[in-house]
């Protein structure tokens, strides 16, 4: 299965019930089945497809991605602090692509 | 006497005034992209040269050694007897000293080493050495900065030091200054080396461009970031 | 002459114009599939995005709607008029979303109408649009 290079950027404390911002970077090409190679080729479709946020599995936010999202997805969320936890995010997409990042949380 | 290195001075530094980084010519939705680190794609390739580096460099390399390192390149080599880019010098190391085979032009290794190294040395001044022994490239490298080629018969003067600030198409003309490089660029949707810029441009006034690691692509970037003296590093930058 | 065609096609955009291209209708069509057939009414979803772009190929992006807890809104996503496909990303908000907010970054391929819609917790759907102006496409470059 293809891996993902990825980041994802958390606070590594909060208070109960505090709201933090999550940003995830992913580097993918986003190919969007439209362009050519230099020799004119029709260069296939692989693009990331899902990405699933969640907070000791319980599920915070989730994107459903088309070809319209720019090369290398960056996306930004809310989370809610509930506990101290693990809050993991995972990335799927064409040609199997699969990947997944989690850290800690802890709430003060 | 004691008046004109005060003079000096002022000359030098309304001459720096004058001179802007590619950031000062996007607009503040590109600046955003890269004044966020967080939200700057780029960081995907220098967490991965990161990764590189702790695995293989830093075996005779600490990290903090390679703060200061970037500014000062492209330097001389005394084994080839020729100055040598950053990307080149890499690529050394990895045959001389690593034992391994080179990283090809453009991988995305090779460009995550560099973006990794070169961001050490975010906000320090561009500070060419004071090499004699590189005169004759950096002389090389001006001759081909005012040199029109290709069937649009233009120079990179033309355009960057004359027309700098004016509009091509939708875009503003910068004053080519690599303090950038690696950088993300939004037209390749990836990270790329001024190398890969600069034969674009020729490209673009239909000239046969350089090739990568070519004599007088090091040429051309010593000049460049000599004419850059001074100004801060920002790799890895983003720019349109 | 042949050299200069190769030295023209080394330069040339390694882009082409899709055979299709979304339009008023089809965007209208991905809304309904989106929106189940719903009425789609003016206001309460935010949509942040430039209205001058220099670059086509990644466009800042944030659709919120502020005023409202994230627990009221169920699904955020947005469309475009005339990239090749209408469709751009579906946002799922969960229980512990913090906040009725995403940010991402999308391609324009020329200019048009962006659309960002709200699906409320109550089904009711919401709407904002906004015309961007794309001095550049989303066309990569050969090279």
């Amino acid at each position: 299965m293809a891996t993902l290079r990825t980041i994802l950027t958390a606070p590594a404390s909060a208070r109960v019930g505090e709201v933090v911002e999550i940003r995830t970077l992913a580097q993918h090409p986003m190919e969007t089945g439209y362009r050519r190679s230099s020799e004119g080729e029709l260069l296939p479709r692989d693009l990331l497809r899902r990405v699933e946020c969640r907070f000791d599995g319980e599920l915070v936010f989730a994107a459903d991605l088309h070809a319209a999202i720019s090369a290398n997805p960056y996306l930004a969320f809310q989370l809610k602090l509930p506990r101290s936890g693990t809050l993991s995010v995972s990335w799927a997409g064409d040609r199997g692509v699969a990947h997944s990042e989690s850290v800690q949380i802890s709430a003060t | 006497m004691k008046l004109w290195p005060a003079l000096l001075l002022c000359a030098a530094l309304a001459a720096q005034a004058q001179r802007l980084s590619g950031h000062a010519f996007m607009s503040p939705a590109t600046q955003a992209l890269q004044n966020d680190d967080t939200q700057n794609p780029a960081f995907l390739w220098v967490r991965d040269g990161q990764q590189r580096f702790d695995a293989a460099c830093a075996r005779c390399h600490s990290r903090g050694s390679q703060r200061g390192v970037a500014p000062r390149y492209p330097a001389w080599d005394a084994v080839l007897g020729k100055p040598v880019t950053l990307s080149a010098r890499i690529n050394l190391c990895q045959v001389r000293h690593v034992k391994a085979t080179p990283f090809a032009p453009e991988s995305d290794a090779l460009l995550g080493l560099e973006a990794f190294i070169a961001h050490q040395s975010r906000g320090m001044p561009v500070q060419a050495p004071a090499d004699a022994r590189l005169a004759p490239f950096v002389q090389q490298g001006q001759r081909l900065f005012n040199q029109r080629i290709g069937q649009l018969d233009l120079s990179c003067a033309q355009c960057h030091e004359q027309l700098a600030g004016r509009r091509l198409g939708g875009s503003t003309i910068p004053q080519a200054h690599p303090t950038g490089y690696p950088l993300y660029r939004l037209e390749w949707q990836a990270v790329g080396s001024l190398q890969r810029r600069l034969r674009q441009c020729m490209g673009g006034v239909r000239a046969e461009p350089y090739a990568f690691g070519s004599d007088e692509l090091t040429a051309l970037e010593l000049y460049l970031m000599q004419r850059a003296a001074g100004m801060p590093l920002e790799t890895p930058a983003v720019r349109p | 002459m042949i050299a200069r065609r190769q030295l023209l096609a080394a330069g040339a955009v390694a882009c082409v114009w899709p055979p299709a291209r979304a339009t008023p209708d089809s965007m209208q069509a991905a809304i309904d599939a989106f929106t189940g057939g719903s009425v789609v009414r003016e206001g309460r979803v935010k949509l942040d995005i430039s209205p001058l772009v220099e670059n086509g190929n990644t466009v800042p992006v944030t659709v919120s709607v502020p005023g409202f807890e994230a627990a009221a809104v169920r699904r955020l996503a947005l469309f475009t008029e005339r990239n090749p496909q209408p469709e751009v990303a579906v946002f799922t908000l969960g229980p512990l979303a913090g906040r009725a907010q995403v940010a991402t970054r999308m391609r324009l391929a020329t200019s048009q109408t962006v659309v960002a819609l709200a699906q409320m917790a109550d089904s009711s759907v919401w709407q904002q649009r906004v015309e961007v102006v794309v001095t550049l496409a989303a066309c990569v470059e050969g090279g």
